[in-house]
């Protein structure tokens, strides 16, 4: 079985390997260009994307020699309405990618309040956090020197790259980079087991402030047309 | 068949009504069945319940010329305060900013010809321009506060002085205890709606009537809610009265912009019904039957689309017992997935409300097309549980494989509207049937069928035209001064009949020569064929599922999950 999005890389081998799965989800405001990574992760592919809605999952399998890594990407939308649900999304992520836009200077300062927040939620150890700074082609429109985003990476012990969606530049670097820290992390998990990982969000229940009543329509005002 | 139609003619050829048309309406109701001739019998029929051959609404334009001045319509005749608002809306502040338009337009003759180009952002436009104040449609929301939502056309910021004054215009009605509704101008119509914290106005030259636009200002309201839920906003201006709305609905507009398009362009929201796509019964009947089998714990809905309509929808059993799913809540699905390429981005999972089934609750939804890179054919799966991905992901899977197996994609490819020649009958040009025959023991889901709209209303001006007469003739049958039943009209270019029983809805399109007689037979054959047609025509019986393992009250009360706990998200947001 294929899973959905996910591209071979040649001709998958013959004995069987151990298939690891890295979790990645990749945050930030709106525009930074979440979609545009995800992409060239998943496709190596630029092309114009829409405003992401709640949130898109794809998958890239990239054959090793030993191994098989089932990257499964979740990429979020900035825009703000979604932000109360993205705890959701990056519960038990062994890679969180905080991106901002170097010709943007708001979305570098959302990126430390999206920091503040995913140090709130997350289990230290157990997701490598990686500051993006994407749109590195625009040196020109730049409003964030490398220097900064190096300096709050070094501060809050991230790690740290520039990149380009659109060029390509540094992606697959960075790809490979995730890869590596998170065997150093053993976070890999087999992938033949039907696990739903999602099941392991649960450390964090949020309290269910609205009634209990589901299934019931709205009572009243609930006609339409003309 | 019929006596000679005395026809009202005041000398405009735009429309002209028939008195035999209270008689049919009186046999209407009688209740013939489809297979039966429903119009033969009538002839005999000769009570005559109301004449409905006066009165003539349509041609106000006219009416308000002598006139000079504006008709205003405020709730319970509060003259002075209408007059008032009449002042200020038309010859004041408004004036300026593009209400009272010189140049006009009636529906009935050129309607359509100054819409802009669909789908092409009006954001930047500039507002104090003679353009933008020639748009058939504006649509404006705005907070209690007057702080600009959205605006079909030009910025929210440039239009925030006319949004303040429309919420000076709500506010001094709403001070004399009153609700203002709508002002009409020689030109154009003003309509307000007023839903909770929120006020959605509508200035038109369409020429719609007063309801139609309302329900259209309801679809929009009910589109913001569909992300936001009614809770929230209501508990976001509970706390904060001018909070600007707009930061939660950054990158929406093109979601609203695309609604408005469809309801201009798509019969399916005048109509409140959904129009599935025509497909062989035993085709969506496995389509029905892949969905039932995939299935996993707070799965309620799965809905499998093709070219933005629907194939196939399978509901969970508790759910459909309590309520079923509205025609609008489809609508606004639809054209989520339709205005967003988002969806085209692998597979997507975000929480989405569907404001008539619940307009305070999230669900999950699932989306993913299953043919990239075409992405034509798209599967919706909505859960209550938020955590269940995975699991909904799997069941995509599931029915990803039994689509391959069953060759099903490329025989939905081949679907397709049907042609109004299929129906063997010379002079119809088009049709729209709505049937409320509703099997009892099957909530279903309110729908119609209507044939591809061909020459002569090909171009995107024709077919905006017929639309036009079409939501003319509606607003004639469901005026709610003077319901009609049945309506014979005779238009310049063409002849349309528009007729309601208890069973059904229908509105034909004739060559302009057809006789009332040919009509009548023609509708008589058409009835027929639609009744031999109806399993390819019509989802017949929505099929379902249990995903509740023990589907009691109490499993359901249990699922509170559905529950969103978003709202403390937007409120730490404040
Ligand atoms: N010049 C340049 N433009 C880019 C780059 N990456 C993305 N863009 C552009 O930035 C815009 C936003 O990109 P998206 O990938 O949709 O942004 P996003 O972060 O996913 O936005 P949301 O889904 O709303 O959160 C698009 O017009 C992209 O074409 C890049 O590396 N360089
Ligand atoms: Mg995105």
């Amino acid at each position: 079985m294929v899973p959905g999005g996910a591209q071979r890389r040649g001709d998958p081998p013959s004995r069987p390997v151990r298939t690891l799965r890295v979790k990645m989800v990749l945050l930030g405001s709106s525009a930074v260009g979440k979609s545009s990574l995800a992409l060239r992760f998943s496709k190596d592919e630029f092309r114009s994307t829409s405003p992401t809605v709640g949130c898109a999952y794809l998958t890239r399998v990239v054959h090793l020699s030993d191994v098989t890594l089932r990257f499964e990407i979740w990429d979020t939308a900035g825009q703000e309405r979604y932000h109360s649900v993205t705890p959701l999304y990056y519960r038990g992520a062994h890679a969180a990618l905080l991106v901002y836009d170097i010709s943007n200077r708001e979305s570098f300062i959302r990126a430390q309040v999206w920091l503040k927040e995913l140090e709130k939620q997350h289990i230290p150890g157990s997701t490598v956090v990686w500051l993006v700074g994407n749109k590195g082609d625009l040196a020109q429109d730049r409003r964030v020197s490398v220097q900064e985003g190096q300096v709050l990476a070094t501060e809050r012990g991230l790690s740290f790259t520039e990149t380009s969606a659109m060029s390509g530049d540094q992606v697959v670097e960075l790809l490979l980079a995730i890869e590596l820290c998170d065997s150093a992390h053993r976070v890999y998990e087999g992938v033949g087991a039907q696990q739903e990982v999602l099941s392991e969000w649960r450390e964090t229940p949020l309290v269910d402030l609205c009634r209990t009543h589901t299934f019931t329509p709205a009572a009243s005002c609930c006609r339409v047309g003309p | 068949m019929f006596p000679d139609p005395t026809e009202i003619n005041d000398g405009d050829a735009a429309d002209k009504e028939d008195p035999a048309e209270s008689r049919l309406s009186d046999v209407a109701a009688q209740e013939q069945s489809l297979d039966a001739e429903p119009l033969s019998d009538q002839e005999k029929e000769q009570e005559t319940e109301e004449t409905e051959n006066t009165e003539r609404q349509n041609n106000d334009s006219t009416e308000t010329a002598d006139g000079g001045t504006e008709d205003a319509a405020v709730d319970h005749d509060q003259s002075d305060s209408g007059e008032f608002v009449v002042t200020v809306l038309a010859k004041a502040k408004l004036e300026e900013q593009g209400i009272g338009v010189k140049g006009r337009s009636s529906p009935l003759l050129e309607a359509g010809t100054q819409e802009c180009p669909a789908f092409i952002s009006h954001r930047d436009e500039d507002v104090t321009g003679d353009s933008w104040r020639q748009h058939r449609k504006h649509v404006f929301v705005l907070s209690e506060a007057g702080k600009p939502i959205y605006s079909r056309y030009g910025s929210e910021e440039a239009l925030s002085s006319t949004m303040g004054v429309m919420m000076a215009l709500v506010s001094f009605v709403q001070s004399g205890d009153n609700i203002i509704r709508s002002v009409y101008s020689e030109q154009h119509i003003v309509v307000f709606l007023q839903k909770g914290p929120l006020v959605l106005v509508c200035v038109s030259s369409s020429r719609q009537s007063e309801e139609q636009l309302r329900g259209e200002l309801l679809y929009v309201y009910y589109q913001i809610i569909s992300m936001l839920t009614q809770a929230s906003i209501s508990r976001i201006f509970e706390h904060k009265k001018n909070y600007d709305l707009r930061r939660l609905l950054a990158g929406s507009e093109k979601i609203l912009d695309g609604l408005l398009n469809l309801v201009d362009s798509d019969p399916s929201f005048l109509l409140a019904a959904i129009h599935c796509l025509p497909l062989a019964s035993s085709l969506r009947d496995s389509l029905s039957h892949i969905l039932q089998k995939a299935i996993t714990p707070n799965l309620v809905f799965s809905i499998l689309v093709a070219k933005n309509q629907l194939l196939t929808i399978v509901q969970e059993k508790t759910v459909i017992e309590d309520t079923r799913l509205e025609p609008t809540d489809v609508h606004l699905l639809l054209n989520l997935i339709g205005a967003s390429s988002a969806f085209q981005a692998g597979e997507i999972w975000t929480p989405i409300c569907l404001p008539l089934f619940n307009p305070d609750c999230y669900f999950y939804a699932y989306i993913s097309y299953l043919d990239p890179p075409e992405c034509t054919v798209c599967l919706l799966l909505l859960s209550t549980d938020k955590e269940a991905f995975y699991a909904v992901a799997e069941c995509k899977r599931k029915i990803e494989e039994a689509m391959v197996a069953q060759n099903s994609l490329s025989l939905i490819a081949k679907a397709q509207s049907y042609s109004v020649s299929q129906v063997g009958v010379s002079d119809l040009r088009h049709f729209m049937y709505k049937p409320f025959d509703v099997p009892d023991t099957y909530r279903q889901l309110t729908q119609f069928t209507s044939p591809e709209m061909e020459a002569p209303y090909s171009s995107e001006e024709e077919k905006m035209r017929l639309l036009d007469l079409y939501r003319f003739m509606h607003s004639r049958i469901h005026s709610t001064s003077r319901p009609l039943k049945l309506i014979y009209h005779v238009a310049e270019r063409e002849t349309l009949l528009a007729w309601v029983t208890s069973k059904f809805e229908l509105y034909t399109c004739f060559s302009p020569l057809v006789t009332k007689a040919c009509a009548i037979t023609a509708i008589t054959k058409l009835l027929r064929w639609i009744k031999k047609e109806e399993d390819r025509l019509f989802i017949r019986y929505p099929p379902k599922y249990s995903t509740t393992p023990n589907p009691s009250k109490s499993s359901r009360g249990g699922k509170s999950d559905q529950q969103d706990s978003t709202d403390n998200g937007f409120l730490s947001l404040l």
